[in-house]
């Protein structure tokens, strides 16, 4: 942890030594002025979010979220964290955050009612499947064969529904810890999750599961794409997309996703 | 000449109220039309939530979704019937060797009527197939309408409860002088007028299940409440969840003024 | 000679209340025996316990020589013998005349409704009641739907009717048409025990009077005793009211 800590640290501050020198592209575009208000989800999950406190700057998505905020110019204690719902997120009128990060994936049609920024991590999506179901084979038609369960509002439905096809009905769920709970009754063999939450669930919350394969991220319809979610027109955009442009020049996103990320590969593809 | 004087200034009374009703029906209808639209907001909240465009584009997928909800009410309502009807004589039984079904049927209601019902559905719906049921006997659809069933039965059967002592004990005393038994006295002449006074407060209950049924989403089955949902995700608007509001209601609504009558034409052939 | 009914002793307490206390009412078959008395005397509270609606504390009551107040007896059967009409009928709304009136003779006597038509059928014309078969309770006049209550009663063929002061919840005028019926009752030979404030009837056509008072029976004997010159002084400052 501590040698983790130390990475990201290094990396936000070389951010900031270089985003200091110029003037804030962010100045006057934020809800209250000198600070940016980011929201997360309730809870926020690792490896995303560490122990539900973004605070610390710990997890993937809280290290992106300081990295970013550095590069615009603002100080860690001008990161103000707030929660949110993914309704609040999508409801017309104005927001209580300057931007929202909870692993949105960034699609045509919710771009119509919000912005996002420029994709930050292209998450593959891997298949965890029960106890009961470990020795299934990383192949479409072995998919078919399974009972899936999936959380109702992700893009993993769409997936589900489009291109794997399983051959029984879904059952649909209202968040991560409701399919933990199909699975651990043997209701569900599969679900279909981002690649670091499935290793999570795997290796944390559901004993004997197992993560049997990923799908390739840029395959099928619709390749999962997170953006921060900001409200329709918010001026604030571009200067985000710019600094996303700037930590991905520099390397210093890909560190951050090496830190936080490294556990992704090793899990084959699904054939 | 006193009767038509009478029916001079009735009919005069008549039609100033009626002018008075319309009248102010007609203002306030006008006033919603024409001052919701000038608020500035308006143009957002009719696309977020009555935007024709994604009503047409969800709702044949959730007509599919609500056959689920008329399927799970069609099989729960007869049993909550039947086990409230059970509780109730349960509940009512004079005779002291029957002390401990009495106390068994005052515990059940206590506690189904005192668990919030997504609680019951929870733990029910996880809990019991977590124990180890093998498919299909582990469905969430068996459990979840179990746990509908018990909870709904609690109220069905309090309501049943006050139906029968709402019963004057000298309609119990005058069948049993006459020499029926207990369970005849019952069956024959205080349960008929018992069921009969509750009708109205059964025929809430019956509605209210029919939104109730919805709370089984919450453990996978794909029914209205969560097809709209996963609609509301994927297209980041809440237009599918009116579109489910009507369809409850196009159901509710005439099943109310159906029961409505068929009460009044009891009420009718009674004369 | 044996009694039709007969009670000894019959002592029946609510908590801290004596509400019999020691009756002795004995009644020979065909006999119309009238209770009088103020309210709270004790008379429907005595009547209940006749039919075993509830239970007594101590005495016997024998009806054709068998103790019906035995304890660990079921009330059922016996209860299918003692007739009661009530003071307000008491008739089943849910039902009309006719169905109120087979509804024990079907469950009980196991018979079906087309066994039992004519015979119903004949009761419903005997007292007048014809026109009212089909009709529901809340149709009927108060007097007709006593009438009914008792064409109920008489349907189970009992061995012995009680009366619950029948007319005392009805119009004046409605009084006579139930009264009438009663005589029929009495030329048919039914053994009755009847409550009542009709002096009137009592004096015309008891066998025997028993004044109640305070759980128990002051003073009982035929009409011309009660209502003569010999009578207590308690029963005639009673009687003198009416």
């Amino acid at each position: 942890m501590k040698f983790v800590t130390s990475i990201s640290t290094l990396t936000a501050v070389l951010i900031a030594s270089v985003a200091n020198a110029d003037s804030h592209c962010a100045d006057g575009k934020t809800l209250n002025d000198g600070k940016l208000t980011i929201a997360t989800g309730n809870p926020a999950y690792y490896p995303w979010v560490m122990d539900d406190s973004p605070e610390s700057g710990q997890g993937f998505e809280a290290a992106v979220a300081y990295a970013v905020a550095n590069a615009m110019g603002f100080e860690n204690d001008d990161v103000v964290w707030v929660r949110s719902s993914f309704d609040e997120a999508i409801q017309p009128g104005p927001k209580n955050f300057d931007m929202n990060m909870q692993q949105y994936s960034i699609t045509a049609e919710r771009d119509e009612v919000v912005d996002f920024s420029d994709p930050y991590y292209t998450a593959p999506m891997a298949v965890l499947v029960s106890p009961g179901a470990t020795d299934t084979n990383p192949t479409m038609e072995s998919l078919k064969g399974l009972k899936w369960g999936a959380v109702g509002s992700t893009t993993a439905v769409a997936k589900l529904q489009n291109v794997i096809k399983p051959e029984q009905e879904l059952l649909l769920y209202g968040d991560n810890a409701d399919v933990n709970a199909a699975m651990s009754a043997n209701q569900i063999d599969a679900a279909l999750f981002d690649l670091p939450t499935a290793l999570f669930l795997s290796a944390v919350m559901i004993e004997g599961s197992k993560v049997i394969g990923q799908f390739a991220a840029d395959e099928s319809d619709n390749p999962d794409n997170f953006g921060m979610l900001m409200e329709d027109g918010n001026p604030l955009k571009p200067c985000v997309d710019e600094a996303l442009a700037e930590l991905k020049g520099n390397g210093a996103l890909a560190a951050i996703e090496a830190t936080w990320l490294q556990d992704t590969t090793g899990v084959p593809l699904i054939k | 000449m006193a009767k038509s004087r009478r029916s001079e200034y009735d009919a005069a009374q008549k039609r100033r109220s009626i002018a008075i009703a319309s009248a102010s029906t007609i203002f306030v209808v006008l006033a919603l039309i024409i001052l919701v639209p000038m608020t500035p907001g308006w143009e957002k909240v009719q696309k977020s939530f009555f935007n024709t465009a994604v009503l047409y584009k969800s709702f044949p997928k959730l007509m599919e979704a609500f056959k689920v909800n008329v399927m799970i009410f069609a099989w729960s309502a007869p049993a909550i019937a039947v086990l409230g009807l059970l509780v109730a004589l349960a509940r009512s039984v004079h005779s002291p060797a029957l002390f401990p079904l009495k106390v068994f049927s005052a515990i059940f209601t206590d506690v189904f009527r005192g668990v919030p019902v997504i609680l019951t559905v929870y733990l029910i719906g996880f809990g019991i197939p977590g124990l180890g049921l093998p498919r299909p006997w582990n469905s969430p659809y068996i459990w979840g309408s179990v746990a509908l069933v018990l909870t709904y039965s609690a109220y069905v059967a309090e309501i049943f409860r006050s139906g029968i002592e709402s019963v004057h004990k000298s309609q119990r005393a005058a069948a049993l002088s006459l020499g029926l038994t207990e369970q005849q006295a019952m069956r024959d002449v205080v349960l008929p007028q018992a069921v009969r006074n509750v009708m109205p407060s059964q025929m809430n209950m019956l509605i209210a299940l029919q939104k109730d049924v919805s709370l089984l989403s919450f453990i996978g089955p794909v029914e209205i409440f969560r097809q709209a949902g996963v609609f509301k995700s994927l297209l980041a608007n809440f237009t599918p969840y009116v579109g489910a509001a009507l369809i409850f209601l196009a159901i509710t609504v005439p099943a109310t003024r159906y029961a409505d009558y068929l009460m009044a034409r009891q009420n009718r052939e009674r004369q | 000679m044996m009694y039709k009914l007969q009670l000894n002793n019959v002592v029946k307490t609510f908590g801290e209340n004596i509400i019999c206390d020691r009756i002795n009412i004995s009644a020979r078959s065909g006999e119309l025996v009238c209770l009088i008395g103020a309210s709270g005397a004790g008379k429907s509270t005595l009547l209940r316990c006749i039919n075993l609606l509830e239970t007594i504390d101590d005495g016997e009551i024998i009806l054709d020589g068998q103790d019906i107040a035995e304890p660990g007896l079921d009330p059922q059967p016996i209860r299918a013998k003692v007739g009661i009409v009530f003071q307000s009928f008491n008739l089943f709304p849910h039902m009309d005349a006719i169905s109120n009136v087979m509804l024990a003779p079907r469950r009980v006597h196991k018979k079906t409704r087309a066994q039992l038509l004519e015979e119903i059928t004949g009761l419903f014309e005997r007292f007048g009641l014809k026109d009212q078969m089909y009709k529901y309770p809340d149709q009927l006049s108060g007097g007709q739907q006593q009438r009914v209550a008792i064409v109920r009663a008489l349907a189970m063929k009992p061995e012995v009717m009680l009366l619950d002061e029948i007319t005392s919840a009805l119009d004046p005028q409605l009084v006579g048409e139930v009264l009438e019926v009663l005589f029929t009752l009495k030329d048919e030979g039914m053994t009755i025990l009847m409550a009542t404030h009709e002096m009137n009837f009592a004096k015309k056509a008891a066998d025997k009077i028993c004044f109640l008072k305070n759980g128990q029976v002051l003073e009982e004997g035929t009409p011309d005793w009660i209502f003569g010159p010999d009578a207590k002084q308690e029963t005639k400052s009673f009687l003198s009211s009416f």
